[in-house]
């Protein structure tokens, strides 16, 4: 039976990591390379890069953070953050990256899915989706649009038929973040994640809000979510992923235990 | 050195990286010298079969990989290599190499999981089982041990060369061949420790073989 999968998320500027991560121990990390190293040896079953480098010029120091981390780690990760183009892509996956995730580029130009998926396959391509809860109306008839720039840009699109056609244009799974349940550690954001994963064909990775380990449960039943992405709640050391696992296993959720 | 035969089918560059991690000496090669020095041969690949077998053609690859297979040269497909090896596969109509009697099939979209459709392509980590017919490839590997997946297409092979077992839907052959000639439809390159110890394996198979 196929795993419920367990992602952290690692915000990485200029080749650093945004905070600094403790791990048992109190050991603050903030090498990208070397935290993702740790996380692997835990159990994760993949990871992801959000690069919130500014300038262009800087994105040199991301291919080379991809580059050491194919090199050390043999898990699937994947890379986000300023992919706007098909030769964007090439570079993230030739350093070493198994996917790479769109978000706002594809919102504004969402070919760009299309020609990613034609040169790498779909099972390279992520959609990553911010989303926001708004009263049904005819631009978002779910009650679910679709949001860019962290939330600040509402778009006039309905998350639900956003989704479908990000399938339809190859995407090869689709990351879901909710901005409404995103830093509240109050869960992911049931309703939402369920709806658009009975909608798609491809794996849901439910984003924004764990708090808990019964929070990636939920998750993974209820939500009927393919992954769940994490962050503080093991970035801080609230929480391990081999604990996580353990209690997800315990209700009876699939997941990795042998690593 | 073990060759990683490059026929054009996708980034091979995730399986140097493991072999560089373990040490082992590999190059990615087309070349038929290369090949025919090699103490093993890895045959990777994702993409379309079609493509991928008319490449092997063009460049007569195809009749090399035989040749070598015949001679007892250690074989380890990986991914759609699985397939490949196979007589045929549906995926874009596709006569395979047939190093292993059997064929492939798409996975049904009525097949469901906990009463739930299932995605496809099959995606993430699931456990190998029934792997104990391949004792040298799963040396010191716990059994359901799970590793990386992802496929659309699965191998068919003949009962005797079906050496371990996944469950998506349906029950497939995740492992397949013989001793020495092994094709499995999992990416051990990205499949953690089970999948590193799984190609320090066909190394030490490899260097003991002859």
């Amino acid at each position: 039976m196929l795993c419920k999968r367990i992602i952290p998320c690692l915000d990485v500027r200029d080749g650093r990591l945004t905070k600094g991560i403790k791990f048992a121990g109190n050991v603050d990390i903030g090498d990208p390379v070397a935290t993702a190293r740790a996380y692997y040896e835990q159990g994760a079953d993949e990871i992801v890069f959000y690069d919130i480098t500014a300038s262009h010029e800087r994105r040199e120091i991301m291919l080379d953070v991809v580059d050491r981390v194919a090199s050390q780690i043999f898990i699937p990760f994947s890379v986000g953050g300023g992919i706007r183009s098909v030769e964007d892509m090439r570079a993230v996956l030739l350093s070493g990256a198994e996917k790479v995730s769109v978000n706002s580029a594809a919102v504004k130009d969402p070919d760009l899915i299309r020609r990613g998926a034609e040169a790498f396959g779909s099972q390279c391509v992520v959609l990553g989706m911010d989303v926001l809860q708004v009263e049904p109306t005819g631009d978002a008839p779910s009650g679910y649009e679709v949001v860019i720039h962290g939330g600040r840009k509402r778009m006039g699109m309905d998350a639900l038929e956003w989704a479908r056609e990000a399938e339809r244009l190859g995407a090869g799974e689709i990351c879901l973040n909710s901005i409404d349940a995103d830093g509240t550690k109050d869960g992911y954001e049931l309703t939402l994640t369920r709806l658009i994963a009975d909608t798609v064909r491809i794996p849901v990775i439910a984003s924004g809000g764990a708090g808990n380990p019964q929070h990636m449960v939920e998750a993974a039943t209820t939500g009927r979510a393919s992954a769940a992405l994490i962050a503080s709640i093991v970035h801080y050391g609230d929480y391990t992923i081999p604990g996580i696992k353990e209690e997800m296993r315990q209700n009876g959720v699939p997941v990795r235990m042998s690593w | 050195m073990i060759a990683i035969v490059d026929y054009e089918a996708g980034n091979l560059t995730s399986v140097k990286r493991a072999l560089d991690y373990l040490d082992i000496p590999n190059r990615i090669t087309a070349e038929a010298e290369t090949i025919r020095q090699a103490k093993g041969i890895i045959f990777p690949g994702v993409g379309a079969a079609g493509q991928a077998m008319r490449t092997l053609r063009r460049t007569g690859l195809d009749d090399l990989l035989r040749e070598r297979v015949e001679r007892g040269v250690p074989f380890l497909g990986l991914c759609l290599g699985s397939q490949i090896v196979l007589e045929s596969t549906p995926e874009n109509d596709t006569r395979g190499l047939g190093l292993i009697p059997g064929h492939c099939q798409r996975f049904h979209p009525d097949f469901t999981e906990a009463g739930l459709p299932i995605n496809i392509p099959h995606m993430g980590w699931n456990a190998v089982n029934e792997t104990d017919r391949a004792p040298s490839l799963f040396a010191g590997i716990e059994e359901g041990a799970e590793f990386y997946f992802v496929h659309a297409y699965y191998p068919v092979p003949e009962a005797p060369y079906r050496l371990g077992s996944t469950e998506y839907g349906t029950s497939f052959c995740s492992v397949l061949g013989r001793e020495g000639l092994w094709a499995v439809q999992f990416h051990p390159e990205k499949s953690g420790r089970p999948g590193l110890t799984l190609l320090d394996n066909f190394n030490t198979y490899c260097r003991e073989a002859r």
